[in-house]
């Protein structure tokens, strides 16, 4: 049942020699046969490449304001040299915004911004929501029902909203919207870890664990744990596509990365009255948020198919 | 079944208590003095000391939550700094815009998202099939303000001057006669009366208004500035909803029934309408239950975008401007709804899947 350690023999196309295949090959082998989570990993693939080089790639500073460097305006339209734009002017493939910066490198810039807010956020959320949801399955009675119940009233607000009112007795900011956002989704972890405790608690795997003298940390950590990982990590891949969405929703709102700080959702809020002089403001980091949530969305998808031995007979 | 709706009403009580209790602290850690947030900077000590006194601010904190649950219990949600009126009044008139918007939502996000799921899980693999999950997993991904802001610059800048122009912003026409259907039909209501606030809070939602006053001008002007919101809103959950249709589709198909029903010779049609489509229903009832409740997160965004006074929208502005007993009100009348919304769902599955009712 200790499904990292489990080692699934197959045998091999004439049916003549065994060999063994972990179970994280076989994840990989069927992640791979699924198109769609093929492109996500492509397009998340393409964002890490953005983030990891951003200061080389990017044409400009993304907070470098161009008043007395170039000849170009406020919220000026995109200048592509390819698509006929005179080659006396400075290309911008997505024009200025309106403090007269190029918005092409502070979109770059914002890739590293929304790759650090998911994978910090659900990082948090999930060691917070392993503990409680560990402790609440394995010891159950009264710990189990105070902190489910807890659990219980945080889901009973919604996310966006719960977020909001934490970020406003924090203080605006980015550190305050992240730990916002991760306080409101430790209750998913915690369920998902407190079920999968559950289910193998009563096991008599971990009863022989427990005769053999080991502590109620060996059990939980060493033989217990293991069970919760393919959820958390079909959970954790879809719960970043969701905090890079309510991070976005929170610094579009003012409550999250301060200007001029190279956010999407910042960067989409501070041009949205603009929208119809200068749509290509609001076109551009609205995209760039969807393709980013869509990547972790379609990665989720196919990881959750993928690990679902169910679904064993699909992948030959 | 009447025994488990019991217990599952009981088990909701705790959640309830922690549900007063989170607003009552998140309303008292808000940074700032109380006092001069909401009598304004100017206030000398000695008001402030007065004011303290009078509100019961200088009384230890488990006294106050007391104070404070004995009003909330009573319906006495104290007044708006901001709008300076009662917070009762201000909900009856903010909550029908945010109902209307998300039940609209809703019906759009159903009247597409269901025929959407069943046709792919019908042709399975087809190309049909390939766009609808293409697009389901796009809507999934959709950040609803964007799509707002890009749904207002098409609908109303690139389409003006052709009959699909739609307004960016606001409930109803300047001009459009908008009578409370009440004073059409002739009723004389007392000033103050239960029963006046009621029929004016139904009146307050446009579409319904305008059906029961039978005024089609209202109707018209009402439903094309509803398109817009409705839609942004919708479009996440018009995409979880034609997902799992389609998975939940797909499963009953699959079963040995469907097999048995095809081979009796029923046509296609009955076979997925009479024995399929009803029988996946069931998960159907989640996702729809689960999706009215983030509607009301979305709406705080669609709601500012669009530029319509709902609950989600005042909620925000009552928090920047530490208006307190708006916060704590509005704040527990959406978690509440939350609540018993789950618990709606839950008894419609005990109702739908006998099975669940015996645990």
């Amino acid at each position: 049942m200790n499904q990292t350690d489990t080692n699934v023999a197959t045998l091999d196309a004439e049916g003549l020699s065994l060999k063994s295949v972990s179970l994280w090959q076989i994840t990989w082998r069927r992640l791979f046969k699924r198109k769609s989570a093929v492109v996500g990993m492509v397009i998340l693939g393409i964002l890490i490449f953005i983030a990891l080089t951003a200061q080389w790639i990017a044409p400009y500073d993304p907070i470098k304001v161009l008043i007395g460097v170039e000849d170009v305006k406020s919220r000026q339209a995109p200048c592509i040299h390819a698509f006929g734009c005179p080659e006396d002017q400075p290309q911008h493939i997505m024009g200025i915004d309106g403090n007269v910066r190029d918005q092409f490198s502070r979109l770059l810039y914002g890739t590293r911004l929304s790759l650090m807010v998911g994978f910090s956020t659900v990082t948090f959320a999930i060691i917070i929501g392993t503990v409680l949801g560990a402790l609440s399955g394995y010891f159950g009675g009264w710990v189990d029902n105070l902190i489910m119940r807890t659990m219980d009233v945080l889901l009973a607000f919604p996310s966006l909203l719960l977020a909001i009112a934490i970020v406003t007795v924090l203080g605006p900011g980015l550190t305050n919207a992240l730990l916002a956002i991760g306080i409101v989704s430790i209750p998913a972890y915690a369920r998902v870890v407190r079920a999968s405790v559950l289910s193998v608690r009563e096991m008599d795997y971990v009863s022989a664990t427990r005769a053999l003298g080991g502590n109620s940390f060996q059990i939980l950590f060493l033989r217990i744990m293991p069970n919760a990982l393919t959820p958390l990590i079909v959970q954790g891949t879809l719960g970043i596509a969701t905090a890079i969405l309510d991070a976005a929703a929170l610094s579009f709102l003012g409550l999250g990365a301060q200007p001029p700080t190279p956010e999407w959702g910042s960067m989409l809020g501070s041009e949205r009255n603009q929208v119809f002089t200068a749509p290509h403001l609001v076109f551009y980091p609205g995209l760039a948020i969807m393709l980013t949530v869509l990547a972790f969305n379609l990665l989720g998808d196919g990881l959750r198919d993928a690990l679902d031995p169910r679904l064993a007979h699909m992948s030959n | 079944m009447f025994q488990y709706i019991i217990r599952r009403i009981f088990l909701s009580i705790p959640v309830l208590f922690g549900i007063l209790l989170v607003t009552f602290a998140l309303a008292r850690l808000i940074p700032g003095d109380p006092c001069r947030a909401i009598l304004g900077e100017k206030a000398t000590d000695a008001v402030c000391d007065r004011f303290i006194q009078e509100k019961g601010l200088d009384k230890p904190i488990p006294v106050q939550f007391g104070v404070y649950l004995g009003e909330m219990v009573s319906g006495d949600f104290g007044d708006s700094i901001r709008y300076n009126l009662p917070v009762n009044r201000l909900l009856l008139e903010r909550l029908p815009t945010t109902v209307e918007l998300s039940f609209s939502a809703l019906f759009v996000s159903l009247l597409v998202g269901i025929p959407l799921g069943v046709i792919s899980a019908v042709k399975h693999n087809s190309w049909v099939d390939v766009l609808t999950m293409i697009w389901a997993n796009t809507g999934v991904s959709m950040p609803v303000f964007w799509l707002g802001l890009m749904l207002a610059y098409v609908f109303s800048l690139l389409l003006k001057d052709t009959p699909f122009w739609l307004p960016p912003s606001g409930r109803v026409s300047p001009g459009v006669p908008n009578d409370p259907f009440f004073e059409v039909w002739g009723l004389t209501l007392a000033e103050g009366s239960s029963m006046l606030s009621f029929l004016l809070f139904l009146s307050r939602m446009n579409i319904l208004n305008a059906l029961l006053s039978a005024n089609w001008e209202l109707l018209k002007d009402a439903t094309k500035h509803l398109i817009l919101p409705a839609v942004a809103l919708g479009t996440i959950p018009m995409a979880l909803i034609a997902r799992m249709a389609r998975s939940s589709m797909l499963e009953v198909l699959g079963q040995d029934y469907i097999r048995t029903a095809r081979a009796k010779g029923l046509t296609q049609q009955k076979v997925i309408m009479k024995h399929a489509f009803r029988n996946s229903l069931l998960p159907l009832v989640t996702v729809i239950g689960l999706s009215l409740g983030s509607l009301l997160g979305g709406a705080v965004l669609t709601e500012t975008i669009f530029g319509l006074s709902g609950l989600g929208r005042t909620l925000y502005d009552a928090i920047t401007a530490r208006d307190y007993g708006v916060v704590q009100t509005f704040t527990v009348v959406i978690a509440v709804f939350f609540v018993a919304l789950n618990l709606l769902v839950d008894l419609s599955y005990a109702y739908l899947d006998p099975r669940i009712r015996l645990e």
